[in-house]
This record gives structure tokens, sequence and C-alpha cells, in this order.
């Protein structure tokens, strides 16, 4: 009887430990949309493990135990980079004990990498506020840089797992096809909003405005992750009678309060874009989150 | 009289002509008019046609120049500023600077805590008005694809210089391995890794104050390992020659282990709101001539033999969607007990007499810290000790009477603290406090803080 007992308890604690081989390749996305995109290439042969959701302010994560258990049994970690991660990751990376994901190694991913960046400061100081040495880290919402994102992905999949590099190849190109038609889709849906002026709570939209043609006027934010103050919005909403904005954008993760007054006191619309997959309910997909976003748009400069 | 109606016929006769003549000249004129307007018409179309091909020309080009901006934009972009060749390798540096300003009731120098002996720790606060905090100056860096080396330095305000953080461990050992050698702060409980800067209150609580002097601090070895399971269960033990309270080792003669820990934390995630943790730790070591002055009497008494010390901690943070930027709450408690068995030696310096002696000690504390809008944050902390009754064979067999041993006396200490702070920004802070300390029997002290702890340099990690 004890012979037994002690068996199955020997073949549970196995089963515990075994479990992540036999999964295929995990994944573990520091944010949605790279969850979606590594989802896109690898299909059904990957596990993804997405560390943060679109209603969550990337920048302002920990290092939660949560993270370190998944990390830890991660192959590979894809990160944006370009230190918006840098609160928490090299904690996480460093704290799970686990070699293969270290940064360098070809388990860590850093999308930035393949990416030109935008607004890369020329002076580094914090009077400024909350700045990125590296430029601008929201630079997935141009979808050009997913799909360059998506090539380079590929390839350190492949890397990673051999085996199934000629299925990831496949199902990238087939999604990269599809992309391809989307953006050209987007653009000529979006011609309406070319030199449209916009504010935005934070600068999340400089790659999706410089994408779209829209102009950007003013940030609510007086200094990069800085809350707005009321004195900087009143002088916002100075400058609305000299240089008017259409709209006032955010993302789902970031407070209506600011945004909404302004909206109030300038008769703008106020718009909340899902920012990522997931940010809102029609923003399922990657496909979604861009239809999702430009409708919203459109919506807004009616 | 005859030429006068000639002379009116006449007159009348030419005006006619003249009316005539007027209107053939107008019918002219008019189609002059006409002809004019026309070709004027003309050419201003003309004129305009040619206008409109200008302008479009002209927003043409300015297309054109847009594109070329464009091109040229992403041409620049693509173009990375080499990266400069030494200064790219250095370390990562980080400063804390910190101040306040105390307002207490009672004479900080006649602080204790009643029934425990004295950890030889900072009994903050140390001083009543202005007072530097502690500096703590941060270099860190990966040494190679193996290792990476910490250094913090504690620039007290009395000028002298102390090292907090000495220590190098391995990058991604694998396997969930992590190792660290050299000095410091051990993985024990939930607090006592966090520097005091990261603390959500000026000063450390009681229990923490009693049974480690504010934090155990160690010159050894760690080793710790995650187990590869979906909740996160870490495994940790440290072997060292502890420097601080309850261990002692003044004369460093002595090969082998003389104190060790091992802890595990379990936590995890309760839906995409909630994250927890909790541990259970354990502190043992051999304290040798532990010699404390009496505060009450001035005698010096000293104490050889185990000391052992049980943790159980336990953290939940909660955040709407887990976006702690807006709103978030956090829930931390830590209980510790300690049995101390061994001999104790009253008047080291005079009679010097000797005796058995045990004891066992508790004590917790629990906070709730809320931010209830962004950078605003408001917390409570209630902290309680239990001293025991020591069993002292010096008093049992009568050779000393309870009133030699005055600081050994049974007694709960204990404290409520409020606190509302400020952060503007993720590197400032400033903070208001008040505490109600009642740590002896004799006095309760009204204690206010105003501190501020700012850090600047490289980002530090968001710890849980």
């Amino acid at each position: 009887m004890m012979k037994k007992i002690t068996q199955y308890m020997g073949i549970s604690l196995l089963s515990l430990f075994s479990l992540p081989a036999l999964a295929n390749l995990n994944i573990f996305a520091t944010v949605p949309e790279w969850g979606a995109l590594a989802k896109e290439i690898g299909g059904d042969k990957v596990s993804i493990y997405n560390a943060t959701t679109a209603l969550q302010d990337p920048h302002r994560i920990e290092a939660k135990p949560s993270l370190l258990a998944q990390a830890r049994r991660a192959q590979l970690v894809v990160a944006t980079g370009a230190e918006l991660e840098i609160g928490w990751l090299p904690l996480v990376v460093r704290d799970s004990g686990n070699s293969a994901i270290q940064a360098g190694r070809p388990g860590y991913f850093e999308a930035a990498s393949v990416v030109a960046m935008r607004d890369v400061p020329k002076v580094l100081d914090r009077a400024q506020g909350d700045v990125h040495a590296a430029g601008n880290p929201h630079f997935h919402l141009d979808p050009r840089n997913i799909q360059k994102v998506g090539e380079a992905l590929t390839a350190r999949m492949g890397e990673l797992d051999p085996a199934n590099a000629e299925a990831y190849r496949a199902s990238f190109k087939a999604f990269s096809s599809k992309w391809q038609a989307a953006i050209v889709r987007w653009e000529s849906e979006a011609a309406p909003l070319r030199g449209v002026s916009v504010l935005v709570h934070h600068s999340s939209f400089v790659y999706l405005a410089a994408w779209l043609g829209l102009k950007e006027l003013g940030v609510l934010e007086s200094k990069p992750g800085v809350e707005p103050t009321s004195g900087h919005l009143s002088s916002l909403l100075e400058r609305q009678k000299s240089a008017p904005a259409r709209m006032v954008l955010r993302a789902a993760y970031q407070s209506d309060g600011p945004s909404l007054w302004l909206s109030g006191k300038a008769g703008i619309p106020a718009v909340m874009l899902p920012f990522s997959v997931g940010g809102t309910p029609e923003a399922g997909s990657l496909f979604s989150l861009f239809d999702d976003t430009i409708n919203r748009l459109l919506k807004a400069n009616r | 009289m005859f030429h006068k109606p000639f002379a009116v016929a006449a007159l009348l006769a030419a005006s006619c002509t003249a009316q005539a003549a007027s209107d053939a000249d107008l019918a002219a004129i008019r189609s002059q008019i006409n002809e004019l307007k026309q070709s004027y018409e003309q050419r201003i179309a003309a004129l305009e046609q040619k206008l409109a091909q200008a302008e479009s020309k002209a927003s043409k080009a300015e297309i054109t120049a847009t594109n070329a901006n464009v091109v040229a934009n992403e041409a620049r972009l693509n173009v990375r500023p080499p990266q400069t060749s030494a200064s790219a390798f250095n370390p990562e540096i980080s400063l804390i600077l910190s101040g306040s300003y105390t307002n207490l009731k009672q004479n900080p120098g006649e602080r204790r805590l009643q029934g425990f002996i004295p950890s030889n720790g900072e009994l903050m606060p140390e001083n009543r008005s202005f007072t530097l905090g502690e500096s703590e100056l941060m270099i860190a860096a990966n040494i190679d694809p193996l290792f990476r080396g910490t250094l913090r330095l504690a620039l007290a305000p009395d000028n002298t210089m102390g090292v907090e953080e000495a220590s190098v461990q391995t990058l991604g050992l694998g396997n969930g391995f992590n190792l660290k050698a050299g000095r410091f702060l051990s993985g024990i409980g939930y607090l006592n890794e966090m520097h005091p800067h990261e603390w959500d209150f000026s000063n450390a609580p009681l229990p923490y104050q009693a049974f480690f002097g504010n934090a155990l601090g160690m010159d050894g070895v760690q080793a710790r390992w995650l187990a590869p399971t979906p909740i996160f269960l870490e495994f940790g033990g440290e072997t060292a020659r502890a420097m601080s309270f309850p261990a002692t080792d003044e004369s460093k003669s002595k090969n082998g282990l003389m104190s060790a820990s091992a802890f595990v934390h379990v936590g995890g995630d309760l839906g995409v709101a909630n994250s927890w943790r909790g541990g259970i730790s354990y502190f043992a070591s051999q304290p040798k001539d532990r010699e404390y002055q009496d505060p009450l009497n001035g005698v010096n008494n000293s104490f050889s033999g185990a000391s052992r010390t049980w943790i159980a901690d336990l953290l939940w943070k909660w955040s709407p969607n887990g976006n702690a930027k807006q709103t978030n709450l956090k829930l931390q408690g830590e209980y510790f007990r300690r049995t101390e068995s061994g001999d104790l030696v009253y008047d080291t310096a005079g009679s010097a007499q000797q005796g058995a002696f045990s004891n066992t000690q508790s004590g917790y504390y629990a906070q709730a810290v809320y931010q209830f809008m962004p950078n605003w944050r408001v917390g409570y902390r209630y902290d309680r000790l239990s001293s025991g009754s020591a069993n002292i064979e010096l008093i049992n067999n009568g050779t000393l009477t309870a009133a030699d041993l005055p600081l050994l006396a049974n007694y709960s200490p204990s404290r409520n603290t409020l606190m509302v702070d400020w952060s503007p920004s993720e590197f400032s802070r400033v903070r208001l406090q008040y505490a109600q300390d009642k740590t002896r029997p004799e006095a309760t002290d009204n204690q206010f803080w105003l501190q501020y702890v700012m850090s600047l340099g490289a980002h530090g990690g968001h710890k849980f």
C-alpha cells in the first residue's frame, strides 16, 4: 500500500516536472502583440504566455512570482526592447535561473533590434521625464514594423526549433501576404485621416501617426510618464483656439480622466484606442487591432 | 418777331438729329463693351486655368518634397549611431539620497524594546530635528556571460562608509539555479532583502528591529532554485559568517559554518488583478559571547548558545486589471518566532556569574498601503512583539533577582504607524509619517517624520 502511494507520488511529481517538456516551443511574450505574432507564426506548435495584458501599463510591471515561474520554463522571450520593460524584465530573466533566455542568447529576442526607431532623444536627462534612450518603444502600431519583426521572429523561432522551422516559415508567409493586403486596405480606408490634428495622452501613437499621416499637436503628459497636470491641460486647451486638434487619443490602459476633461472643454471627441491585442473587445487579433483602431479614428473624424 | 419761331424749329430739329446720333453711338459702345467683357472673361478664364495648373504643379512638388522628406527620414532612422566603445561598457550606477525632519515627544536616547536584548542595529530614529539619511551608491554590471557583480556603499551622515552589499551572482546557471557569494542581505522573510529606500515606511517594522537589527546581512554564499512548475516555487539556502545580530563572531577565529538559513517561497496570480507571495524561512546561528549592556542598570551581560528564528511571510497585491498605475493595494505581514537557549553570563566586567538561559520570543507586523490616485499613497502598519518570559537559571536559583536583569522583564512592545507619501515619478518620494511608539512601559512616544527618498542614475528593477 505504502509502496503504491510513493509510486503514485513519484509519478505525479515526475509529471509535474516534465510537463513543460511535452509542449513544443515555450514562448514568453512581454506584451500581447508579440504573443499574437508568435501565435500567427507558430500556430499549435508553440505555447504562448503573455506577461501583460493590453489593459496594463507596460512600463509599470513588477517582477511578479508568476512571471518568474513562467520565465523559468520559457525557451524564448519575445520582448519589445528599447527599455520598455527595463523595470522588470532584466530582473525576471536574471532571477529565473534559465540560461536559455539570458540577454544575448538565441532565446532572448528584442523586437526593437529590427525596427527603425523614432524620437531617439538627443539629450538624456530625467528632467525630461521617463525618456527612453533607444527611442520611442511603441513601434508596433505601424503594421510595417509588425512585418519586419515577424520576419526576424520567424528566423529566430526556426533557429530554436529547427524541426518546425519550415512550418514557421510557411505560416509566416501566409500571414505576411494577408498582412500586406491588409496594410493596403488600411491605408486606403484611413486616407481621410491624413493631416488630421490630434492630441495624445502619452507618446503612444508616434508610429501610428507617422504611418497614417496624423498630426500630433500635443501630449497630455507634460513629460513622458508624468501624470497630466491641470496646468498643462489648461495650456493645451488654450492652444485649441489657435491650433485646434480634431480629437484626443489615449491607449486602453491609460486613465480616461484627462482626455475626457479636455474632450468636454474643447468639444472634440476623446478616442480610446486598443493599443494592443485585447485592448478592446473588438481587437482580438493583430488584424482586428488595426481594423478597430482605424474604425475608431474614422468614427471620431466624421 | 419773325425769326423767333424759325429758330425754335431749327433748334428742335437740331436736337432731334443729335438724339438720333447718340442712340447709334450707345449701341456701338455697348457692343464694344460686350466685346471687351468677353475678351476679358476669356483672358481671366485662361489665367485661372494657368493658375490652377501652376497650383497643381506646386502641390505635386510639395507632395514629392514630403515623400522625399519621408524617405530621408526613414534613411536617417535606419542609420544607427555607432556605439561609443569604452563608455558603452560602463556599469549601471545609481545613487539614493534621503533625509528627514523628525519630531519626537520622547528623548530618542531612551528608546528601547523592553524585553529584547538590543540588536546593535540602528534603532531609528536616532536623532531629533534634521537628519541626513544614508546615501547609498550602487554600482552593478554583468561581469561576463556567467557573472554579475553588485556593490552598494552606504554613506552614513556621520561621514563613515559601510559596505552594504558586495556580491557576485551567476547569470543563467541553468535549470533554475542561481548562486550568490559575497556580502548580501539574506533572502529570508520578505522585507529583509529590501533596502531602506524601498520600504513603504520610514523605519523597519519592530520584529526586524528586534530580531535582526533592521535586516539580516550575511558574508557567505546563497543558492536558490526555482522549480519548473506553473506556480512560483522557490527554495533557497545560505550559509555564512552572519555579520549582524543575532549571530556574533568578534574573533573570526572559527572554521566552518556558523550561521545558516533556508527558505521556501510560493506565489502566483489569482485572476489578472491579484498577485501573491508567501514564504517560510528559518535561520540558525551559534552566537558566542554576544554581549549587551542593559540600558536600565548599565551592567554588561553576554549570551552564548543557539539562536533559531522562524519567519512566515505573506504579501498580497491587488490592482484593477493588474494595472498598478492608477490605484493599487498592497497587503503585507510577517510573523517571527525565535528561540534562544544557552548560557547567560551576568556582569561580564565584574562577578561574571554564569547560568543556563532560554527564551522564546515572537513578533509580527501587518500593513496595508493603498495608492488612491496616481502618485499618492496612504499606509497603516501595526507592529507587536512579545518578549516571552525568559527562563534564567541565575534568577531561578536565587543568585540574582529579576531586578538585576531589568531589560529582560516581560513586556509586549507595540506600535501604530500611519503614513502618506507622494511620488511625482518613479524616482522620487516624499513621505509624512506618524507613529505612536509603545516599545517601553513607562512612556509612549509620538513620532513625526517628514522624509524624502530620491534615486538617480540607472533605472532600478521593480521588485515584487
